[in-house]
């Protein structure tokens, strides 16, 4: 097990940031793993989610906020519902994807410019436009849509529409996201 | 029941295009049950999964404009059929009687999102408010001799503090419903298990992963479809069983239902009306044996 020297590297800020955004107690975490036994990702995370809550315990910043787990959290609430000290772990691991991201971590590209690519439609057209969504995920990633095997069962049933369903409050919706930006500023 | 009951209706951006059938079906089995749905106009997207991974204020202000609208509309219940819409609706909802929150909320709206407007799933209304009971009445095409395998998703009723309907670990609404249409169903250990979310794009792995594990027990149970409230479970289970096939060496034809559907055909709602023509794994040999039930009615 790897062994970190916590006298050296502990963050007392980053604790109270993830503290104060998420609006959870972190230190009530007392690591009985009921939230890695039952986190369907744990097969895919470079680190589980109790190990996660004892790095932020031990304020690991570069650790937490850099590792791959918190891009690959699907919020299923599955933690969450289980914490035995209601701990709202979901929330918690929200919480780190935000400040990945401020911060200027990004461990798991993909999943960052898929993200990135959905609410950049929402906020042009008030609406998912899924067809304009695939096309802008595959231009930034280089990446040819890796679903090219699902056009033939998809485009013959007319689900996917090739115009955006634009909505007359579309400027609202661009409005909201105009104001959230400019605070971030 | 005799009188309509009136809903705000928010159908949800899938509900345009991928998930096309369920939006379809929702409103044929509302009406035939007496449930008036109002769409809410002009509603805009919630959110969906994306928005909270990057910011809570953001996500409860693109749910709060669509909670303005049904309040300025009158309506004081809005439901959705989407697990996905009904959790940011709801989330919104809970975080924002913080008041701290609803302030920065209402910083980024036109106007402060209202307070008590209620959010609820169509799931929940079709259960709570007409009932197992009143259905099974209703239905002219028992489902008779039918294993179901229901599969509710991990969001719909997690986590309980904010869903506030069933229960977190083993859900039986849908199970109720499916049982008071005739079917039988199937034991399913894996009813509010993720099947993967949105990884689907991002990272497909992860999706072949979980989603067949969901249909390796609805095998190992014999059932003979699952049975969905989930759009984005739908699309993984349905549009992508091919692709869990060859990542994982399976060879499944499980058609993928939205419950409705299955209660739309009980109810001898006409075919057509259900979207049965959108589902990818073909449902035919399926319905075919609700047309013809191995033993008749009693
Ligand atoms: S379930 Fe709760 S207490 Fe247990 S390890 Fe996870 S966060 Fe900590
Ligand atoms: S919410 Fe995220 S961390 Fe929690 S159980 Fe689900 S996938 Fe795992």
């Amino acid at each position: 097990m790897e062994v970190i020297n916590i006298t050296k590297s502990y963050d007392p800020d980053f604790v109270a940031e993830v503290e104060a955004e998420s609006e959870q107690n972190v230190r009530l975490c007392y690591q009985c793993g009921n939230c890695t036994a039952g986190c369907p990702y744990t097969f895919a995370y470079d680190i589980p989610v109790s190990q996660i809550m004892r790095l932020v315990q031990a304020g690991q910043k570069e650790k937490v906020l850099s590792c791959r787990s918190i891009w690959i959290c699907a919020t299923c609430e599955s933690c969450t519902t289980r914490c035995p000290n209601d701990i709202d772990v979901a929330r918690l691991m929200d919480v780190l994807r935000h400040m990945a991201r401020r911060y200027n971590y990004n461990a798991v590209p993909t999943v960052r410019t898929f993200v990135d690519s959905f609410l950049n439609s929402v906020e042009k057209h008030g609406r998912v436009f899924e067809m304009g969504l695939m096309a802008a995920y595959m231009t930034k990633t280089g990446r040819f849509w890796t679903d090219t095997d699902l056009s033939p069962k998809v485009l013959p049933k007319g689900k996917l529409s090739f115009k955006p369903h634009r909505i007359q409050g579309r400027d609202e919706v661009a409005k909201i996201f105009e104001r959230y930006k400019e605070q971030q500023r | 029941m005799s009188e309509a009951r009136t809903y705000g209706y928010y159908p949800g951006c899938s509900g345009m295009g991928t998930s096309m059938e369920y939006e379809r079906s929702t409103r044929a089995v509302c009406e035939a049950l007496g449930i008036k749905l109002v769409e809410l106009e002009d509603w805009s997207c919630c959110g969906s999964t994306p928005a909270h991974t990057v910011d809570h204020v953001l996500s409860a202000a693109l749910s709060g404009r669509n909670l303005s609208i049904a309040e300025s509309m009158g309506l004081d219940t809005v439901i959705t059929p989407c697990p996905s819409c009904l959790t940011n609706l709801k989330t919104a909802t809970h975080r924002m009687e913080n008041p701290e929150f609803r302030s920065k909320v209402d910083k980024l709206l036109d106007k402060p999102a209202p307070g008590g407007v209620a959010v609820k799933s169509v799931l929940q209304v079709i259960f709570e408010d007409v009932g197992p009971d009143a259905i099974r009445e209703k239905v002219v095409r028992p489902l008779d001799g039918l294993a179901l395998a229901p599969y509710y998703g991990c969001l719909m009723n997690r986590p309980p503090e904010v869903m506030q309907f069933d229960d977190p670990e083993n859900p039986t609404s849908m199970d109720e419903i499916l049982k008071a249409l005739g079917a039988d169903v199937v034991p399913y250990g894996l009813k509010v298990e993720c099947c993967g979310a949105s990884h689907g794009i991002a990272q497909k792995d992860v999706v072949t992963t979980l989603s067949g594990r969901l249909l390796d027990l609805a095998y190992a149970e014999k059932a003979v479809a699952m049975v969905t409230a989930c759009p984005l479970c739908q699309m993984n289970l349905d549009l992508r069983q091919g692709q869990i096939n060859s990542a994982n060496k399976t060879n499944y034809k499980m058609p993928i239902f939205y419950y409705t559907q299955l209660l739309g055909i009980a109810l001898g709602l006409p075919e057509k009306e259900l979207g049965f023509d959108k589902l990818a794994v073909n449902p035919a040999p399926v319905l075919k044996a609700i047309q013809e039930p191995s033993h008749a009615a009693s």
